[in-house]
């Protein structure tokens, strides 16, 4: 115990803001992880609403590659999708470059973490949004054709406002996965809050101090998201009447 | 599922997928597969991944089952520590924990003094059992919270029933309570195991050598960059095929009555 309270006491300084200390490479990295999160859920959801009525409205084969897709990203690792699409998204950019006439270029880790992360993200926002659609009760939708609305206002005016309040649990699970998994992204060597951390902690040999430094932004980011994410659900569901009672 | 793919648009996506497979093969490099140097450590990453898998699911459920139990009715002495403990595993990063673990915690051992002649150390020096224990707790967090929902879930009436003839509380929850409550989670069970499998490359980031780390030195070696990651990615698929199939199998044998 004494040596806890000894490694503790000496290396919380290592913590503060200004250069000796880590606070703001960590702080850093955290913003790197939240801007990666939001865009890459960003992109998942848009992949999602895609997906999704792909999978309920699409054409036989649409549907068949979109199950691929789903089936495949949700089999294997988020790592391993990771490394593969890190590896094939900067070749592929760069043989489009090469074959332009330029010069191979590094590739922004931030647009790439967004890419990865949102392909992954995109396969599990499928799945939801295409339950969350099929909750809409089939008489709304009925009601809205028998009316002559056109597929893109029935989907905007009815669909999309009935099937938010089906879809926040689920999206708001997904969020959290989202940040959680940004720190996959410290493999393939970016900056984000777990890799600084793992750069403080290995310069200054304080490995439990900021491990747990990090491990708490990470618990503040989740407690946040889900407060905010349980006004966004009492909002979704306003003017719905309340289960018994 | 035969029959499903013998649509003529099914035949040819497949001759489509086939193709690409050949090329795959065909210009890859694929070299490496052939040293038995590599074929046993392939082997024994692909084991050491299904027994962490295996391993963690068996002790997380153990571990998940009071916790399950104290959120749904313990007193909030139980209560408040099993939501703190779920919430604190569900909320940060399963690599971090494991960092946390292994170089945090894992650094402050040796200061305590004693600690190397003791009958202990090589446990507490060995990734492995860090990455047991990191995943079993991982399991523990996030199934907790899947009990919870499953205790809650059993009928009362049934409860209540027991109760009246008679039964001592261990009995009633042994033979009513648990049994129905792990039949709720049996579909989503599934579902966790193919996520649990998926955490377990987490662990080479620990230096354990499961599969992922043996493709990862073997790209280190070779310098080969996709076809170790698509070998992974095949093997990964294949377990989750099997966990899939297991699992609708062992559903299919535990009788439902549906309304």
């Amino acid at each position: 115990m004494f040596a806890l309270e000894a490694l503790g006491a000496s290396t919380l300084d290592l913590l503060a803001f200004s250069p000796p200390g880590w606070g703001a490479t960590l702080l850093r990295g955290l913003w790197n992880s939240v801007q990666i999160a939001t865009g890459a859920y960003a992109l998942g959801a848009l992949i999602g609403i895609a997906g999704a009525y792909g999978k309920l409205y699409g054409s036989p084969v649409t549907k068949d590659l979109l199950a691929v897709y789903t089936t495949v990203v949700r089999a294997v690792p988020e790592l391993v999708l990771i490394l593969i699409l890190y590896f094939a998204v900067a070749d592929a950019v760069n043989q489009v470059i090469l074959a332009l006439g330029g010069s191979r270029i590094e590739i922004n880790g931030v647009a790439a973490g967004i890419a990865v992360l949102g392909v992954v993200q995109g396969a599990y926002a499928t799945e939801v949004l295409r339950g969350a659609i099929l909750a809409v009760p089939a008489g709304q939708i009925e009601a809205a054709r028998a009316m002559g609305m056109s597929p893109i206002l029935l989907a905007r005016r009815i669909t999309m406002p009935l099937m938010l309040s089906f879809a926040i649990p689920g999206l708001a699970n997904l969020w959290l996965v989202a940040t959680k998994d940004t720190a996959l992204l410290a493999v393939v060597g970016f900056a984000e809050l777990t890799q600084a951390t793992r750069q403080a902690a290995s310069t200054t040999k304080a490995f439990f101090t900021f491990y747990a430094a990090a491990g708490v932004l990470y618990l503040i980011l989740s407690i946040a998201s889900t407060i905010l994410f349980s006004r966004i659900e009492k909002w979704a569901r306003r003017g719905q009447r309340r289960m018994g009672g | 599922m035969l029959k499903e793919l013998m649509i003529p648009r099914r035949l040819v996506m497949l001759a489509i997928a086939a193709f690409l497979i050949g090329l795959c093969i065909a210009y890859g490099r694929w070299d490496w597969l052939a040293v038995p140097k590599y074929q046993k450590m392939m082997l024994t990453g692909i084991w050491n991944t299904v027994t962490l898998l295996v391993l963690t699911m068996i002790i997380g459920m153990a571990l998940a089952i009071p916790l399950g139990l104290a959120q749904a009715v313990g007193p909030w002495y139980l209560a408040r520590p099993a939501q703190a403990f779920c919430g604190l595993i569900r909320g940060t990063p399963l690599l971090l924990q494991l960092f946390l673990l292994y170089y945090g915690i894992g650094s402050l051992f040796p200061g305590i003094p004693g600690i190397r002649d003791s009958i202990f150390w090589p446990i507490l020096r060995d990734a492995w059992y860090f990455g047991v224990f990191g995943l079993s707790l991982s399991v523990a967090g996030y199934e907790g919270e899947v009990m919870r929902g499953a205790f809650k879930g059993v009928p009362h009436g049934q409860l209540e029933a027991a109760t009246a003839m008679g039964m001592p509380p261990v009995t009633l929850f042994r033979r009513i309570w648990l049994p129905q409550a792990l039949h709720r989670v049996l579909p989503t069970l599934g579902g966790e195991t193919v996520l649990q499998m998926k955490c377990t490359p987490l662990v080479a980031m620990i230096t354990v050598m499961d599969i992922y780390a043996v493709s990862s030195r073997v790209r280190a070696e070779t310098l080969i960059v996709y076809e170790p990651l698509l070998m992974l990615a095949v093997v990964y698929l294949a377990i989750t095929g099997v966990i899939v199939t297991l699992f609708r199998w062992f559903e299919r044998r535990v009788p439902t009555r549906t309304a």
